[in-house]
């Protein structure tokens, strides 16, 4: 069961969307985000579904990957769907007992859903192509400016990383100590909200326990392998631009002003 | 010989603690060779392993790796290049997501040359034997292949000296023998002086020295054979010894004549054979 959470996980792969460079994908993100937000019409959530399917096919992961990294937060994105359709003013569509749909109201939903999925879609892809490695070195460049003002950028990237390499080691351990629990007669699945959160309680306590021996012991093999903050360090994988970069630079500000366009001339 | 760690009158106490942890160790341990240290739970040796890198400094006495004080704050970074530690659980000394980046973490914290730790990386995983593996996740490794991973992870410091605090202990049977034999084949062929911390006898049958600690002291200092000989005292000491050597003793004791020494299977089986031939 929780070994189907891929949150943060890396797909290793040998295309265009995983030879990028980090940096052009995460400012690629928040283009992607940027132009999300503005879109307002049904031609711009065209254009930014299409770029999303465009950047899936191209990453070669499958869909049911992506769907099931949806499925944790289908509740989310059903009740934003829901709030929206019932609770927007307009023209009346349909009235019955207390339910009102509006033609804006439907409207409305469609497109905060599909902003929700958009967003969901690409920030996952970014990690799917990316290892977590690249990732914070392409984050801990991009933030360098920062660290001029005492921002500690390179503890902050370094810290995501750790959190990114214990993600797959922690839910292995959940789920161990869950079954060790289940076979002494736990029950996780049946009972009340209440009941189920109290059955989770003595899986919690070990997995705290645990995770603070792991952090002291991987704190002294750090140090024990010359770790001593980002001072002086290199990096065996050098980032590198290349024309691969500047081409999804490209087309990544041609899709947001583009969509910009469009919503200020209110096409 | 050249001695590569010299400890003399080590003194520890943990912060808050009354009794010592370490009282009173000289040890002088020769360059190149492969010592195993022996020791039942809370002997002492974990704490002893992160003496020899600075991770915990002397309460009195004096630790020095390759001429390196411990204790000099200046040269901390050389004496951790010098001598690597590799711990129990291959789990809490994986750094990265992936193999190769997780080699190269030391080099990248040494500030090495990044054509130069490509090299070293690569270098490091065909010692282990772990080259073809360079682009899997480690959290998806068998025990012994990520244990030799961690090994690779020190190799790359391109250390003097390699401490191994129990790396066997959380591995089946054949994980085991594949960390054993990866580590003795450093030792053997390129001269790293092995220091194996463990709770298997069989391990320490083929080191060059052993050494038995106990409430923090050295209680037993010597070649296996002849350690592993005075049965009794690791039997107090609430340690076991490999089978062979039990198999010798009671042989022994029911008066068939056989050297005690013979700890390694094949001088036992020789050992034994010649008695029984004596016998009939
Ligand atoms: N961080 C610490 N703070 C206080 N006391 C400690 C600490 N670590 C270990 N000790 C104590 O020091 C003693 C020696 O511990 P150490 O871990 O060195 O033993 P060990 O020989 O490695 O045992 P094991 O075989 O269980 O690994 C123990 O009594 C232990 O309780
Ligand atoms: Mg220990």
């Amino acid at each position: 069961m929780l070994k189907d959470v891929t949150l943060g996980q890396y797909f290793p792969g040998d295309t265009a969307a995983h030879r990028l460079d980090p940096r052009t994908k995460l400012v690629g993100v928040l283009i992607f985000i940027i132009a999300l937000f503005s879109a307002v019409n049904w031609i711009s959530y065209g254009i930014m579904l299409a770029v999303t399917i465009a950047c899936i096919a191209i990453s070669k992961i499958s869909i049911k990957t992506i769907t099931k990294g949806l499925k944790p937060l289908v509740v989310i994105i059903i009740l934003t769907g829901l709030l929206n359709l019932f609770y927007t003013q307009g023209d009346v569509l349909i009235s019955f007992w207390v339910i009102t749909i509006t033609k804006q109201g439907l409207k409305r939903a469609l497109f905060m859903t599909s902003r929700i999925i958009l967003l969901i879609c690409g920030t996952f892809l970014l990690t799917y192509t990316t290892s977590p490695v690249a990732l914070t070195s392409g984050l801990e460049r991009l933030l360098k400016p920062l660290s001029k003002i005492k921002v500690p950028v390179h503890e902050m990237s370094m810290m995501m990383s750790m959190a990114l390499r214990f993600i797959p080691t922690l839910i292995e351990e959940t789920d161990k100590i869950m079954s060790a629990q289940k076979a002494r007669g736990a029950d996780f699945e049946t009972g009340s909200l209440a009941q189920r959160a109290k059955a989770l309680l003595p899986l919690l306590v070990p997995l705290f326990v645990s995770s603070f021996r792991r952090a002291d012991e991987l704190a002294v093999a750090m140090e024990s392998r010359c770790y001593h903050g980002g001072s002086g360090r290199t990096a065996m994988k050098r980032l590198k631009m290349g024309s691969i970069d500047y081409l999804a630079f490209t087309l990544g500000f041609i899709m947001m002003f583009g969509v910009i366009a469009l919503a200020y001339f209110g096409l | 010989m050249d001695k590569i760690i010299k400890i003399e009158n080590l003194h520890f106490t943990y912060p808050g603690d009354e009794i010592p942890t370490l009282c009173g160790i000289d040890l002088e341990i020769e360059r190149g060779s492969f010592v195993a240290v022996l020791g039942h739970n809370g002997s002492g040796k974990s704490t002893l392993a992160k003496l020899l890198n600075a991770i915990l400094l002397p309460s009195d006495g004096k630790v020095t790796v390759s001429g390196i004080d411990t204790a000099d704050k200046e040269r901390t970074l050389e004496l951790r290049r010098t001598v690597g530690l590799v711990f129990q659980n291959p789990d809490n000394q994986i750094v990265a997501n992936l193999v190769e980046d997780d080699v190269a973490f030391a080099p990248e914290n040494l500030g090495v040359e990044p054509e130069e730790i490509r090299r070293r990386v690569d270098d490091a995983l065909k010692t282990v034997g772990m080259y073809e593996y360079r682009m899997h996740a480690p959290h998806l490794l068998s025990g012994g292949q990520k244990q030799r991973v961690a090994i690779a992870g020190i190799l790359a410091m391109q250390p003097d000296c390699i401490v191994l605090d129990e790396p066997t202990a959380m591995l089946d049977p054949i994980g085991r023998r594949e960390v054993v034999s990866t580590v003795s084949r450093l030792c053997r062929e390129k001269g790293i002086t092995v220091l194996l911390i463990t709770h298997h006898m069989s391990e320490c049958v083929d080191a060059d020295r052993l050494i038995v600690l106990s409430e923090g002291k050295v209680v037993a200092d010597g070649v296996p054979s002849d350690v592993f000989a005075d049965a009794d005292l690791l039997w107090s000491e609430g340690l076991s010894v490999p089978a062979t050597t039990k198999l010798l003793y009671e042989l022994n004791k029911s008066g068939i004549n056989v050297p005690l020494t013979a700890i390694k299977t094949d001088d036992c089986a020789t050992a034994v054979v010649n008695a029984l031939n004596l016998v009939k």
